[in-house]
């Protein structure tokens, strides 16, 4: 079976985002990029899929910039077979994102696509929902098991109030969470192997599909910031302060 | 204008942050709440006797068990055309079903909205809530998850009545196997008024039952980092955070939690945050209203005597 996975390039989870001061947006120059974390996840799961005989091959496929190419060599990496970017030149909504998607799915006929649950840079957790609907398809979101079996899957879902466990047919649309798997380290000779994997770029007009955003960001700004808090010296005192100081307990 | 808000419920009662979604949509116009369950007429009944509800919609079918975000959506699309806004809360299911109505509408939904400005602009938090985004929608329905920490919950009135909704179709693309919902005599995360969360410094799942007697003795709710979850501390439905779940409680007290950005993303807006740390350096600090640098498993036993006393 063939598995097409997303991947989106965004700001490293670990760096501290700092809004322009413009309030047009938050600072890119000169900032670490990786992988969205849930990408990364869906991408393993393809991989250990493959690893086992479920999967015969995976397509990875990104929409944004040109750098977005980088994003689709660390995938291959990691062992997908071949890529796509979709060079939007900046990154588009989910709803465009879908689209996008959706018309590469009518050329590459996969019979299971995997996306992460959310990107951690806009946070919106929509693309994958929103492929399935347009497809018509099954949806399994925020996933933390699957295994297939034929022509359907089982999947445990992580919800609010625990797990739930879903029978869905193939062909369908699955969102990682973060307990699915644990993505491996890519290795060097994998690198080198990746430089050589087929990758083809398009454009979103060649797939027929309008990306202008639909939201219109006014402005970004910063949080409010909390005001500085006090060191207590021994429990007695924490007791104290919330007792008669912040009157919580 | 006229609103939709889909309700999360447990067939009897609405979901702890349904109430503060609907503060959200009173501010945009008459709201009509939809109901859809296998046995949904005691949450529609509760639905009913929230301010501001104009109207409730019950819709009972089989094919509403679980999540059932394919059929759920299918039905709010039956009669989506005669609203202006469709909300829904930023939960893992209304993050499973809007996504959808709002694909199929061909708009472009508004995600986790923490402040309504106007009926067609909204602020939203990007970057772990690190960068708040006011954004404006062109689309001719606007979809929207809401965050429910950031309104107030509604009050009660005499209530509004309630209408049957046909069932929508059943698209037959899955199929419910069970659920395993964690049992808990404490009060639920989303709804605490006291959080008490433990991280990778517990050690262990066994330690977690200092965390639990801290709780029990304040009447919180319990919850844990990332960390603390992927150790198997914890079942994930603890996690606070990006990724987690959002909370506000009045107060929040962290321990062993170094204060990641994702885990800050999840409970800086608490009104008071307490933190124990040994590491006197910890970024949890930064956030937090009060703080004690110690050994947590000496720290955390004396203040539940200390509270005892
Ligand atoms: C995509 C993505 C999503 C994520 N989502 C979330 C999320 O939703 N929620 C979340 O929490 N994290 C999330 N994380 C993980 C986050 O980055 C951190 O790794 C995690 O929050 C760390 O958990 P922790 O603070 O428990 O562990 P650590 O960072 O290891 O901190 C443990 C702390 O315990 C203290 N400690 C140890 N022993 C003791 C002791 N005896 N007494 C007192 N203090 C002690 C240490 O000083 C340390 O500060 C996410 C990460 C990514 C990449």
């Amino acid at each position: 079976m063939k598995v097409l996975v997303t991947v989106k390039r965004v700001i490293d989870p670990y760096v501290k985002v700092r809004v322009k001061s413009d309030g047009s947006g938050v600072e890119t120059a000169n900032i670490k990029m990786t992988m969205n974390p849930f990408c990364e996840i869906a991408v393993e799961q393809a991989v250990r899929m493959k690893e086992a005989g479920v999967v015969t091959e995976i397509v990875v496929v990104s929409v944004g910039a040109q750098q977005s190419q980088e994003t689709l060599r660390t995938a291959m990496a990691m062992g997908a077979d071949r890529g796509i970017l979709v060079d939007a030149g900046v990154d588009v909504e989910p709803l465009a994102v879908a689209k996008l998607l959706k018309a590469i799915i009518a050329k590459e006929n996969p019979q299971l696509v995997i996306t992460g649950k959310q990107a951690i840079d806009d946070d919106s957790n929509q693309t994958g929902q929103m492929i399935s609907a347009l497809m018509g398809w099954p949806q399994a979101t925020f996933i933390s098991t699957i295994t297939v079996n034929g022509d359907t899957a089982d999947v445990t879902r992580e919800i609010d109030g625990g797990l739930e466990k879903l029978t869905i047919k193939l062909p369908a649309v699955v969102t990682s969470d973060l307990r699915l798997n644990e993505p491996r380290y890519v290795t060097l000779p994998n690198i080198m192997k990746a430089k050589k994997k087929p990758m083809e770029v398009i454009k979103p007009d060649a797939l027929g599909v309008d990306v202008t955003p639909r939201l219109k960001v006014l402005k970004v700004q910063e949080p409010p910031s909390r005001s500085a808090g006090v060191k207590v010296a021994d429990v007695k005192e924490l007791v104290a302060k919330l007792k008669n100081e912040a009157r919580v307990i | 204008m006229s609103v939709l808000v889909l309700a999360e419920h447990d067939g009897k009662q609405l979901k702890p942050g349904v109430t503060n979604m609907l503060t959200a949509a009173a501010k945009l116009g008459d709201v009509t709440v939809l109901v859809a369950g296998t046995q949904a007429s005691e949450a529609a009944q509760a639905a009913a006797k929230v301010a501001g509800v104009k109207k409730v919609l019950l819709t009972e079918a089989p094919i509403y068990e679980g999540s059932a975000a394919e059929n759920l959506a299918a039905l709010v699309l039956t009669i989506a055309e005669q609203y202006s806004h469709i909300l829904g809360p930023a939960s893992a299911f209304g993050k499973n079903v809007l996504p959808r109505v709002a694909a199929s509408l061909d708009v472009q939904q508004i995600s986790e909205i923490s402040a309504v400005e106007s009926p067609d602009t909204f602020v939203r938090p990007t970057y772990a809530g690190n960068a708040m985004a006011t954004v404006q929608s062109s689309d001719r329905i606007k979809v929207i998850t809401v965050r429910a920490t950031a309104f107030d919950p509604a009050g009660e009135q005499g209530a509004a009545p309630v209408e049957n909704l046909a069932p929508g179709p059943d698209l037959g693309l899955t199929q419910y196997k069970g659920s395993e919902l964690s049992k808990s005599e404490r009060p639920e995360l989303t709804a605490a008024r006291i959080i008490v969360s433990g991280g990778r410094g517990m050690g262990s799942a066994e330690n977690f039952k200092l965390i639990e007697a801290l709780a029990d003795k304040l009447g919180a709710a319990v919850g844990a980092s990332r960390a603390a979850v992927d150790s198997g501390f914890m079942p994930n439905e603890y996690q606070v955070g990006q990724t987690g779940k959002i909370v506000a409680p009045e107060l929040y007290i962290a321990v062993g939690i170094s204060g990641a950005i994702q885990h800050l993303a999840g409970m800086k807006d608490s009104k008071v945050i307490v933190a124990i740390n040994k590491d006197a350096e910890a970024p949890i600090f930064s956030v937090a209203s009060y703080w004690l640098v110690d050994d947590l498993f000496k720290a955390v036993p004396e203040l539940t005597k200390e509270l005892s006393s």
